[in-house]
């Protein structure tokens, strides 16, 4: 297990230091779409001059290194307990090594735990897998974005929004109006669909796991993605919320069975620097 | 317009009234930075000027909380992009008012209270690129001082930076100009016709 902590303190600094490249790419793809001379184009070469500069110098590319979120896939007969201790541990490690920003706040006592673990913290997700390889998926999900996603229950009358995908479509393009320049576009919007309201939330996330190149597998959801992120990219709200044509890199859809009675969309924002990787083990 | 304007830092009310929504500034100089706890402190205790370690007036106060290193020279900024500004909507016109400063910083605008405020008093708002924390970090220069680092930590302290050629676009204005609130109109107003609501 110490040389997986390791391993996952090396997973930390890639993770919070680089960008993944298909979000970089679809970066450089749409700068030249934005205007010359426009806060749209200069603040997306500051982000793009901001990456290279992070991973060349090989520090945080954000200063909110943000929740950590482990999913984990884990072979039969490896111990969960043991793995979470260990997560834990090269969490310690990481804030001091990378370093990350200690986010972990006690909600009585307003105390910062300086060293990002804490109740619930980081957030850690298991799965059994018949594979014999265990892989780790990190996502350090910032702040800001965090708090500008939204849960709906549908229907919903002030969007006439129905108990159908076009009532899901309707939702998505509300909560990125809403989000506005709030939680750092250009955005990756993860949408969750379901019965559960504690799943659908996780479900949104997960979305935001997927390349961007990743289309969904169930031809309406994949003609969905493709129209939702059309429509956002007319809402003009831009890089940062200063207006101009990339205001989302990419939409991901993911649904579970729903409840007769229950019709919950959860939207999940991640900022531009969307930062996630993987560790097999 | 644009006009790319070089803003010494400490300003003026004059200097920071002749800004208007849609310029690009450099700034060079001092500021400061605080975000939701030393808001609340500042609107809650209201401490008298003279019991802070630097001077608030004329200064930028940037909604960041920084990554910093502590090393044998003092601390060192890692990384230092802006915070979501919206947060501290409730303190901010409080804020303006009592401690003269003419330019608060962060990112996502401000609400209609911070914009009255700015009227009122001679400020602007000023919007720096979200997540260019590196890029940020390395027009920092100094690190001048912190107030309050062991009752709030790193991020939530106040800290004191030298900057050069930092770089912000003024959004929100002492004239009531507000890029934001114009662009969730617009916005508000594309997706009224993308869902086939009609206009408001």
């Amino acid at each position: 297990m110490l040389k997986l902590r390791d391993g996952i303190v090396e997973l930390y600094r890639k993770v919070a230091t680089s960008l993944p490249p298909d979000i970089e790419d679809a970066l450089k793809t749409a700068l030249p779409r934005e205007e010359e001379g426009s806060a749209a184009r200069s603040s997306l070469s500051i982000i793009l001059e901001n990456t290279r500069l992070a991973r060349e110098t090989v520090r945080p590319l954000c200063q909110d290194t943000g929740v950590p979120v482990f999913y984990l896939k884990v072979p039969i007969g490896l111990s969960q307990i043991e793995l979470r201790e260990t997560i834990i541990e090269a969490t310690r490690m990481a804030t001091e090594k990378v370093p990350l920003r200690p986010n972990a706040v006690d909600v009585v006592t307003e105390k910062n735990s300086g060293d990002n673990t804490g109740l619930g913290f980081p957030v850690i997700y298991f799965e059994e897998t018949a594979s014999g390889t265990l892989t780790i998926d990190l996502m350090l999900k910032g702040g800001g974005c965090e708090n500008a996603g939204q849960t709906y229950r549908l229907p919903a009358a002030e969007l006439n929004a129905q108990r159908d995908l076009e009532g899901v479509r309707r939702c998505v393009i509300d909560a990125v109006q809403k989000a506005q320049g709030k939680g750092c576009p250009p955005y990756i919007i993860g949408v969750g669909v379901g019965a559960a309201k504690d799943q659908v939330t996780r479900l949104s996330k997960e979305q935001l796991m997927r390349r961007l190149n990743d289309s969904n597998k169930v031809p309406e959801l994949a003609s969905l993605e493709t129209r939702l992120l059309e429509d956002i990219n007319q809402l003009g709200i831009g890089p940062h919320g200063m207006g101009g044509r990339t205001t989302a890199l990419g939409v991901k859809v993911g649904v579970n069975h729903r409840h007769p009675a229950s019709y919950f969309v959860d939207v999940s924002l991640s900022c531009w620097a969307d930062r996630r990787g993987r560790l097999i083990w | 317009m644009v006009r790319t304007i070089d803003l010494s830092l400490p300003m003026s009310e004059e200097v920071a009234r002749d800004l208007h929504a849609g310029d690009i500034v450099l700034m060079n100089g001092s500021m400061v930075t605080g975000r939701d706890r030393i808001h609340k402190f500042l609107v809650e205790q209201k401490p008298s000027p003279e019991s802070l370690p630097f001077p608030l007036a004329g200064s930028v106060l940037y909604h960041c909380g920084p990554i910093m290193k502590k090393t044998e020279d003092g601390f060192k900024v890692i990384a230092a992009g802006p915070t979501t500004s919206m947060r501290v909507e409730m303190y901010e016109q409080e804020v303006i008012s009592a401690s003269g400063i003419r330019g608060v910083m962060g990112k996502g605008g401000m609400g209609d209270k911070t914009r009255q405020a700015l009227k009122d008093h001679g400020c602007v708002y000023l919007n720096t690129i979200g997540g260019a924390a590196v890029y940020l970090a390395d027009r920092i220069t100094k690190v001048l001082g912190v107030w309050k680092l062991d009752e709030f930590g790193l991020a939530e302290a106040m800290w004191h930076l030298e900057v050069k050629d930092f770089p912000a676009i003024v959004t929100m204005d002492s004239h009531g100009n507000d890029i934001h609130r114009d662009i969730e109109a617009s916005s508000m107003s594309k997706l009224r016709e993308l869902i086939g609501l009609g206009q408001a």
